[in-house]
């Protein structure tokens, strides 16, 4: 196999592997931008796959799959809501509630339904979102690089996928030129401000909350009905994590968190290539440490190397008038 | 006159007439409409009317029954110590806080006012005293917040821009609105909350102590521009703890003690001495008596410090001076000029980038490491600017925060555990010392008001008897009765051979207190001058109008760079 060849291939699993990730640091992107800490991408993440699993399965519709993913994670997103904006309680306290929650729930509720270790039934295609071929994409195949880049990479996936990749300039969009997105920055940074300009800081909160329950469930319908055909134990492995590191990363920027969930996706695609593979001097590198890559770049950006990544002032302090 | 204010007994009756008669005009001495600037019939329905307000925090009454009539197009001074309920009032007429009682009339009607949002559709505007600016943002960002006409930003901003364009020639408030707020200065931030307010068509303007972050010149240009908007027929609302400015400029003016109205005059027909008998609630000494200093030897040396935050900005720039034995060394300036900075670094609580700071002639490490313990056991005390944030563990009972700081001392215990029989007595000793009330060291430091928290912190540095006492803004948020005694106590300090670095933002305490001034602008020490120097010369050079004088000064760099006086 050529350089090339190979370095296509990586680059259209990074393309996949990245995907949960951009639907996941987007709803992190939301719900932080607004001032609410969200450390549960992850469950969010895992409770959608779960629902979309079980509701593929039953029905054969992956639409209604997509729509109970989403559905279960605004519903977990509004339990995070309503104990860090209502009740003003300890944000990370009830993220990693959420995560432990969706963790054993779905665990539980996978066996009692299907007895299957966890699993849900293996799903036809056509209860999936398959691959879909772009126009024009075999024939462009002979135009050197940009039809290998065009019908190798960016063809040939499923509508979700398409789906997270405008998500990103629609984020930008929306936050840097709709009333709403500005509105949005401005409740993360000094609610206060927001507040006596006339707007409501809970319910600002809590739509940007909702939204991260909407991005989740895409994240989570992503991984059990379009990347796999069905729902197995724990399958988020990490990602709501990697999300947020991500978004650390990318400096709570629409546009950054596109580079940096393709970097983490790309690192995770030469992991899964390099398995086994011995490198020259170095040998083979154990899967682990490149897994461990996407926490130790976030570290040495947060210790300073790489820029600087402030969040946005309000985050994760809950808006309180009386002291 | 003597009515108005001595209505408190009148009050009872008032509160009963009241609900016959809930449009009653004739009560008690602040009759609306008795100031003639208005005209046509409308000028008899007050602009505002607040019938007893009453709000609580908790424990704490921050308004309770307030009364309240402010004459449309006119200016109107609420005037209170630190404490008194005057942003409580303001915020509740602002929505921002919810009434627990009472009721509001706006032009003459009743109106619910359960947000912000309900407050500016009726024509209500604030310049709150903590900025709510999104600091990030651009001018023109925060101007539109709330009011971006229409769902996409892109044309309501075009619109936008003109229409400040506009406001800033008519009232003379210049400004760029895409520069970044954070980046401006605290007076251009404020006009961004004015023009705010004037952007959303407000006819009743709020000021909750505007001219606290203002130079004199910056001030007297503020008072320009509110007389204007009266003379168009706006009502403005101004709150202040500053004497002289009611005097200035207000027709009228009510004076709210402890969280109570005590009553409304004209101000034409009374006198600063009136207005600080009513706001105390007795005769008050308005100078501190002190005599001629005798310094002694320098006790702390401050050489070429330079502080740099972590923003990369210089805050404190080349600053030298000194302070000896037996004098107290006022540091005076707007806010945010580096004061804090340089204290703080003084002090220990942050590092400096360069510079050298000697304490009885000693050098103290101040640039790679901040240690406030050392400067401690250097004989420097140190009553930090923000009690609740830095002085004090509000959390922490009187005696525990008596302690902080000197916990290592063998008296409070040796090995591992503390003493705390030795503890209790001693801070016993200390709260009678300087009349804290009440006299408990187990009530928490939260617990206790302004001005005793203050006296806390003053007491546990104090009476350590240190050789040299850095002290911040000493007496921000505290009554009348407890200034005159800090000050007493600060001067007796002195006397007694100590030397004393005073910072503060109230031009009258530095004035009153200091042997020598030293102004800062800008992070650098634009001059010094004698105890006697006047109001406005001081007040020039704090808003970096460097040294007139051409005496050469010690103590002043090298600067001249009078960044224009904006
Ligand atoms: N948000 C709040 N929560 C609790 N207590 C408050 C709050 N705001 C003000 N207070 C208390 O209410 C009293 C009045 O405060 P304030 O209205 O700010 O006075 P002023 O503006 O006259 O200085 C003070 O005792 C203050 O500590
Ligand atoms: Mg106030």
């Amino acid at each position: 196999m050529d350089f090339l060849q190979t370095l296509i291939l990586t680059t259209d699993s990074a393309v996949r592997l990245s995907v949960p990730l951009l639907f996941a640091c987007l709803a992190g992107l939301y719900s932080e931008r607004s001032g609410v800490v969200d450390i549960g991408l992850e469950g969010k993440m895992l409770g959608g796959a779960f629902a979309a699993g079980c509701v593929a399965a039953i029905t054969g519709s992956a639409w209604l799959g997509l729509l109970a993913a989403i559905l279960v994670s605004i519903g977990l997103a509004l339990v995070h809501g309503y104990a860090s904006i209502t009740q003003r309680g300890n944000q990370i306290v009830s993220g990693v509630a959420i995560n432990f929650v969706a963790s054993g729930l779905t665990a539980l509720l996978g066996q009692a339904w299907f007895g299957r270790g966890g699993k849900t039934p293996q799903l036809p295609n056509t209860a999936r979102f398959t691959e879909i071929t772009l126009p024009f994409a075999e024939p462009m195949r002979n135009v050197p690089v940009i039809g290998r880049i065009y019908s190798d990479i960016i063809s040939g996936h499923s509508l979700l996928v398409y789906a997270a990749f405008i998500a990103i300039p629609l984020t930008w969009w929306i936050l840097y030129r709709t009333r709403f997105g500005l509105r949005l920055r401005a409740v993360g940074e000094n609610p206060g401000a927001v507040d006596t300009a006339g707007i409501s800081v809970a319910w600002m909160r809590y739509r940007a909350v909702i939204i991260a329950g909407i991005l989740c469930g895409f994240a989570g319908a992503y991984l059990s009905i379009a990347q796999s055909a069905g729902f197995s134990k724990d399958m988020t492995a990490g990602k709501g994590f990697i999300a947020l590191a991500a978004l650390v990363f990318a400096k709570w920027k629409p546009l950054n968190a596109l580079g940096a969930c393709f970097l983490f996706g790309f690192l995770d695609a030469v992991a899964i290539r390099m398995q086994g593979t011995a490198l020259p001097v170095v040998g083979e590198v154990p899967v682990q440490a490149m897994q461990a890559l996407p926490y130790i770049l976030t570290v040495i950006l947060l210790a300073g190397f790489i820029g600087k990544s402030i969040p946005p002032k309000a985050d994760g302090v809950p808006y309180t008038k009386e002291r | 006159m003597r009515g108005g204010w001595n209505r408190r007994e009148g009050l009872i009756n008032g509160d009963f007439i009241l609900h016959l008669d809930e449009q009653a005009t004739a009560r008690g001495g602040d009759g609306s409409g008795a100031n003639g600037s208005g005209t046509g019939q409308s000028a008899d329905v007050p602009a505002i009317r607040l019938v007893g307000i009453e709000k609580r925090f908790g424990p704490v009454f921050a308004n309770r029954n307030i009364d309240l009539t402010v004459a449309k197009g006119s200016i109107h001074g609420i005037i209170g110590e630190n404490g008194a309920g005057k942003s409580t009032l303001m915020s509740i007429l602002y929505g921002f806080y919810q009434a627990d009682s009472g009721d509001i009339y706006v032009n003459g009607k009743r109106q619910k006012i359960p947000d912000s949002q309900k407050a500016i559709a009726i024509g209500i505007g604030m310049v709150h005293q903590h900025f709510m600016l999104v600091e990030n943002f651009s001018v023109l960002e925060n101007v539109v917040l709330g009011v971006e006409g229409g769902a996409l930003l892109g044309k309501g901003m075009d619109k936008a821009r003109s229409e400040l364009k506009r406001l800033a020639e008519e009232y003379d408030l210049r400004i760029d609105p895409e520069a970044i707020v954070e980046e401006l200065p605290v007076g251009l931030q404020q006009r961004v909350e004015i023009l705010k307010a004037l952007y959303r068509g407000a006819d009743i303007l709020i000021l909750d102590e505007p001219t606290g972050v203002l130079t004199p010149a910056e001030a007297d240009h503020l008072f320009r521009i509110l007389g204007q908007l009266r003379d168009q027929g706006k009502t403005i609302l101004l709150i202040t703890h500053k004497l002289r400015e009611i005097m200035a400029i207000t027709d009228r003016v009510s004076v709210m003690r402890r969280g109570e109205m005590v009553g409304s005059v004209h101000t034409a027909e009374t006198s600063v001495e009136q207005l600080a008998e009513m706001m105390v609630g007795r005769h008050v000494l308005l100078n501190v008596e002190k005599t001629e200093s005798k310094p002694g030897d320098e006790i702390l040396s401050v050489e070429h410090l330079t502080v740099i935050d972590k923003r990369g900005v210089k805050r404190v720039k080349d600053v030298s001076f000194s302070v000896h034995a037996g004098e107290i060394v006022g540091i005076a300036g707007v806010s945010g000029n580096g004061q804090s900075e340089l204290m703080e670094a003084v002090a220990g609580m942050i590092t400096a980038s360069n510079g050298t700071v000697r304490i009885n002639g000693e050098a103290v490490d101040v640039t790679s490491k901040a240690d406030a313990l050392e400067r401690r056991h250097r004989g420097m005390a140190h009553v930090p600017e923000d009690r609740h944030r830095t002085g004090l563990v509000t959390k922490f009972p009187a005696r525990e925060n008596m302690i902080l700081g000197y916990q290592d001392q063998k008296k409070y215990g040796q090995g591992t555990f503390l003493d705390l029989g030795a503890i209790l007595k001693e801070t016993e000793e200390f709260m009678v010392d300087f009349d804290v009330r009440p006299p408990d060291p187990n009530l928490k430091a939260a617990n206790f008001s302004g001005g005793n928290q203050q006296k806390l912190v003053l007491a546990r540095e104090m009476e350590r008897n240190p050789d040299i006492l850095i002290v911040g803004q000493p007496t921000r948020g505290v009554d009348i009765g407890a200034i005159e005694f800090i000050h007493k106590r600060l001067i007796e300090m002195r006397d007694a051979g100590k030397a004393i670095l005073l910072v503060s933002v109230e031009l009258d305490e530095i004035r009153s207190l200091s042997d020598r001034i030293l102004v800062m602008f800008d992070g650098t020490i634009v001059g010094e001058r004698p105890a006697g120097a006047s109001e406005q010369e001081l007040g020039l050079m704090m808003a970096g109008i460097a040294d007139t004088s051409g005496v050469a000064d010690k103590a002043a760099t090298p600067s001249a760079d009078t960044v224009g006086a904006e």
